[in-house]
């Protein structure tokens, strides 16, 4: 367990002068994750708003060596990056501890990327994945992604006459990615500061690949103040819509309860995304996604006992 | 002087696979796919037991592969992979990545029709789809050249002025998978001649981070890409320096493309790859009869050997281009575009004739050739070609 005060000394690796968006969650992930990393990294990064706002030359604001080659392939470049790692320093020609991450957007995690991680998690490289879900293609302007929760508005469903924003749910990458059989596997928020330190420790220290899902609040795809990111996430969690857990070699924990938790229509109001909701002619649509959250929240509860029972055996 | 060398008998696909071995790669990252297959399995039994210190990574596609192998490149490897036709395809988007990242990839590609209809023989569509990507390209005749070009394309790939990756073709189951005797230099002789890669700049070189793969908007791309202008110019000379070096440790010469008893021809076919093995047996058994036709076997096409081929083909008086691939545009392959398009600079300008052949793996024989010197003779009769492009071999 680290103070605020500890991690706040320790050196950044994404300097500050970068062009993302005021209130961006993608910086506060990227940056919270890497301070876990107690080692040299070199990160990849999928095309996508944190990689055109980060690397537009002739400056960077990576302070580590930093990798880019396309939309769908940062964990096959990744991939590419660590064997090259392991064969130097196999032949003596490396000597340093080196630490692999790469990140991406949900668009290019969630999506095009889908195949290049599951290749790169199942040959099992030592790397860590890291993906921001905002929960749609944002650095082309707010298209639905499959991370778009059902019923939000975006520029590839827009909320019409006959259509109430996207149709149908979430893909569930996490569980995904846990089918893989890893090592490891969290969802994280920056809300929860501890709990993503502790868990982004985790995945580094692992050998072979860990994966973490991290929500990422875009204020212009989600319609909410610039100054309120952090407060949306933290909503996020204590609604269930998007919980806390981690699965170490496949054991399910939660690792945050809310005490009380509250009904989703808390996180959903918030958001201009989901204002049409509200409207008299899409009634019902608010209890369909509050029964969805509480059938995965339950779901990931009874996961949770599953691994405890089995431990105890 | 050149090394002792051991004469075998292997099939191109063979062949390549040691010469990878001999190599000796930092990391290869490949799929596999027909026919290329056996190049891919054949390393992975050099890895199994261990001969070679290659960090092999079996990925789950060709887009992978490619940008694994890219990714590993910008590392500080020397690193490799191979396809062949949808496999290359399916790279596409990497390739011109991998050139403009001035990464010294280097790759053997087995050529095969792209699909549709699906085919697995050869043809040389996928290659030509490729010829814009910034990637310098060799063609194969035989197992033989394979070999030759994959050791003399890592040092032509890494040399600082150049910087750019190289793909070796050779011909799908024709050379791939024809058994053939070749002479492979001994392993120690490759090995010096490729020497350790030593990256000037490389991301794993924490002393000195770098961001690889940055925006560049309109302020900054135009130079990207002169820049891999001038690579491409630069590669010339070094090609050509490169196979003279060859030449002391093998016995065996190269240059842009081979002219067979092209001196005095009045005739000649310009092919590529192992269709010119079958056309050289024409040119002989012509010649025999006191035709005067030669062949040209380009072995260079990026960069493209303009003026010497102007050189070569000035004296010629009708000139057959053989395209193993169409374009669609109704105006010739490309090949024949391009030489065509030479040739305009040239005093003498031959007639030209451009035919289509061999897609997806059809047969073209001594008959076929035979019947391409003659519509050249009937050309040169008339003092003009009355057909521009015609698909040879075809049931309209």
């Amino acid at each position: 367990m680290a103070t605020l005060k500890e991690l706040s000394r320790v050196p950044e690796v994404l300097a500050p002068g970068h062009r993302m968006c005021a209130g961006c969650g993608a910086p506060i992930v990227v940056r919270q994750v890497l301070r876990a990393a107690k080692a040299p990294v070199a990160v990849a990064n999928a095309t996508g708003c944190l990689e055109v706002s980060t690397t537009i030359y002739p400056y960077t604001s990576w302070k580590s060596p930093f990798i880019h080659v396309a939309f769908e392939n940062a964990s096959a470049s990744l991939s590419g990056v660590e064997a090259a790692y392991q064969s130097l320093k196999r032949q003596g020609k490396i000597t340093d501890e080196i630490k692999f991450v790469a990140f991406g957007g949900d668009g290019g995690t969630y999506d095009i990327g889908l195949q290049s991680l599951s290749g790169a998690m199942e040959r099992g490289h030592d790397m860590v994945y890291v993906c921001y879900d905002n929960g749609a293609y944002m650095n082309t302007g707010i298209q639905r992604s499959s991370a778009t929760p059902m019923g939000a508005d975006t520029t590839t469903t827009p909320v019409g006459s006959v259509r109430p924003g996207k149709l149908g749910w979430r893909k569930n990458l996490t569980k995904i990615m846990m089918a893989h059989g890893i090592p490891y596997v969290a969802q994280i928020s920056p809300s929860h500061w501890n709990d993503l330190y502790q868990k982004a420790e985790k995945a580094f220290a692992v050998k072979g690949p860990a994966f973490l899902n991290a929500i990422a609040p875009c204020p212009r795809g989600w319609r909410h103040d610039s100054a309120e990111t952090v407060q949306m996430t933290k909503l996020a969690v204590d609604t269930c819509f998007w919980p806390l857990f981690e699965a170490v070699d496949g054991k399910v924990r939660v690792t945050y309860k809310p005490r009380q938790k509250k009904p989703v229509v808390e996180f959903l109001k918030t958001q201009g995304r989901f204002r049409h909701l509200f409207r008299p002619e899409n009634e019902g649509l608010i209890e369909q996604i509050q029964a969805e959250v509480d059938r995965e929240w339950e779901e990931l509860l009874a996961l949770e006992r599953l691994s405890q029972e089995q431990a105890a055996e | 002087m050149a090394a002792e060398q051991k004469r075998v008998a292997m099939t191109g696909n063979e062949a390549v696979a040691h010469c990878m071995r001999q190599i000796d790669p930092d990391v290869v990252a490949a799929y596999p796919i027909t026919p290329q297959t056996d190049i891919v399995q054949y390393f992975s039994t050099f890895v199994s037991n261990g001969q070679v210190k290659t960090e092999f990574v079996t990925v789950e596609s060709e887009h992978s592969a490619m940008s694994a192998t890219l990714g590993a490149s910008m590392a500080g490897a020397r690193a490799m992979t191979a396809t062949s036709s949808q496999g290359l395809a399916l790279m596409w988007e990497v390739l011109h990545i991998t050139s403009s990242y001035r990464a010294p990839v280097v790759m053997p590609v087995v050529n095969r029709a792209l699909s549709g209809p699906i085919n697995i023989h050869c043809d040389h569509s996928d290659t030509m789809g490729s010829l814009t990507t910034g990637w310098i390209q060799l063609y194969s005749e035989s197992a033989q050249e394979a070999y030759d070009n994959l050791i003399q394309a890592v040092r032509i790939a890494e040399h600082p002025d150049v910087l750019l990756p190289v793909m070796v073709c050779q011909d799908g189951f024709i050379t791939s998978h024809g058994i053939e005797n070749l002479n492979l230099l001994p392993d120690e002789t490759v090995k010096q001649f490729v020497g350790e890669y030593k990256p000037e700049h490389y991301l794993l070189d924490l002393e000195n981070p770098i961001t690889v793969g940055p925006l560049a908007l309109q302020d900054y791309y135009t130079e990207v890409k002169y820049q891999q202008a001038k690579a491409m110019e630069n590669a010339k000379q070094v090609i050509l320096d490169v196979a003279a070096e060859y030449e002391k440790i093998s016995g065996r010469k190269y240059g842009f493309f081979e002219a067979y008893k092209l001196d005095d021809a009045e005739r000649a076919i310009v092919v590529l790859s192992s269709t010119a093995g079958t056309a050289k047996a024409v040119v002989d058994s012509l010649r025999a009869r006191g035709e005067k036709v030669g062949l040209l076997k380009p072995r260079v096409l990026r960069p493209f050997p303009a003026k010497e081929l102007v050189d070569a083909l000035s004296s010629v008086q009708a000139v057959a281009i053989m395209d193993r691939a169409d374009t669609f545009s109704t105006a010739g392959g490309q090949l024949f575009v391009e030489i065509r398009s030479a040739l305009y600079e040239s005093d003498k300008r031959p007639l030209m004739k451009n035919y289509i052949l061999g897609l997806g793996g059809r047969d073209t024989t001594t008959r076929e050739i035979t019947k391409v010197y003659s519509d050249l003779a009937a050309a040169l009769e008339k003092g003009r070609v009355e057909e521009l492009i015609t698909h040879l071999d075809v049931r309209e």
